[in-house]
């Protein structure tokens, strides 16, 4: 627990299964879900290296995770009304067949 | 005691995301995805981050999952909340892409000599964050707020009820 690399790998752990999610879901609001573990990996990033890297008196990555959380909160509500939108015009929610703009 | 409570949080994680993109019901995810974020919550209390640890419960377990089983529910029965996965070749073609992205990045994480400034043991984070927000990160701090109204009014404008 006082090492970098403990973090570090819970963090590439939790990337790699959002990635995962992302790529092989294709509910909407599940693809929503792997896209937040992959910003809580990075939020974990950097206040890892936030403690770690000596930054103790000015906390830039704690700042710098607070942001991400804002942008998160603000990214899943437009998110969302979109997938509301998307099941009110095509019935339903499965990100692959709302083709319509396709060639 | 706290390299055991460490590792049961660090597995409570793991285990929880794992669940996340494998449940094939849709509330069982958002379940578990609430396990995982009390969970990096817990993290945050082992890397001295308090008030983020706080923030994270609040806005990320408050807001955002409730926001997402809300989304559950306005677009599927509750109870039968199954979650369509891709075929299984391009599941197994994700699962090897990831596989090798994880070992590719845990091998690249152990073998950088990062750099380590001195430990010290902080008694909260609160003030210096609410300084330096309101000081050296104003113009962020302003511009976060124009951009959770934009957000706000574009996502009512989304989803409000068609006239004509």
């Amino acid at each position: 627990m006082d090492s970098l690399q403990s973090y570090l790998f819970i963090s590439i752990t939790l990337f790699c299964l959002g990635l995962y999610g992302v790529m092989t879901r294709r509910n909407g609001v599940a693809v929503l879900m792997g896209i937040e573990l992959i910003l809580n990996a990075a939020n974990l990033n950097f206040v890892a290296f936030n403690r770690f890297g000596g930054l103790s008196d000015q906390l830039p990555g704690h700042i710098f995770a607070l942001f991400v959380i804002v942008m998160a909160a603000a990214e899943a509500v437009v998110a969302l009304a979109i997938i509301i939108n998307l099941y009110k015009t095509f019935h339903t929610v499965n990100v692959d067949e709302a083709h319509e703009m396709k060639g | 005691m706290g390299a055991f409570a460490f590792n049961l949080v660090a597995i409570l994680v793991v285990v929880t995301a794992f669940w996340v993109v494998t449940a094939k019901n849709l509330v069982h995810s958002a379940v578990a995805l609430m396990g995982t974020l009390f969970g990096v919550a817990g993290l945050y209390v082992f890397l001295y981050a308090d008030f983020l640890a706080a923030v994270q419960v609040v806005i990320y377990v408050g807001g955002i999952l409730v926001l997402i089983i809300f989304g559950v529910m306005l677009t599927q029965k509750i109870a039968t909340a199954v979650v369509v996965q891709s075929s299984m070749p391009n599941r197994f073609l994700a699962g090897v892409v990831v596989f090798f992205l994880f070992i590719g990045l845990s091998s690249l994480m152990f073998r950088t000599p990062w750099h380590r400034g001195e430990l010290v043991e902080t008694t909260g984070t609160v003030a210096t964050i609410g300084t330096s927000l309101l000081t050296r990160y104003l113009l962020h701090f302003e511009v976060a707020s124009i951009l959770l109204l934009v957000a706000l009014l574009g996502a009512a404008y989304l989803s409000r009820r068609e006239h004509g």
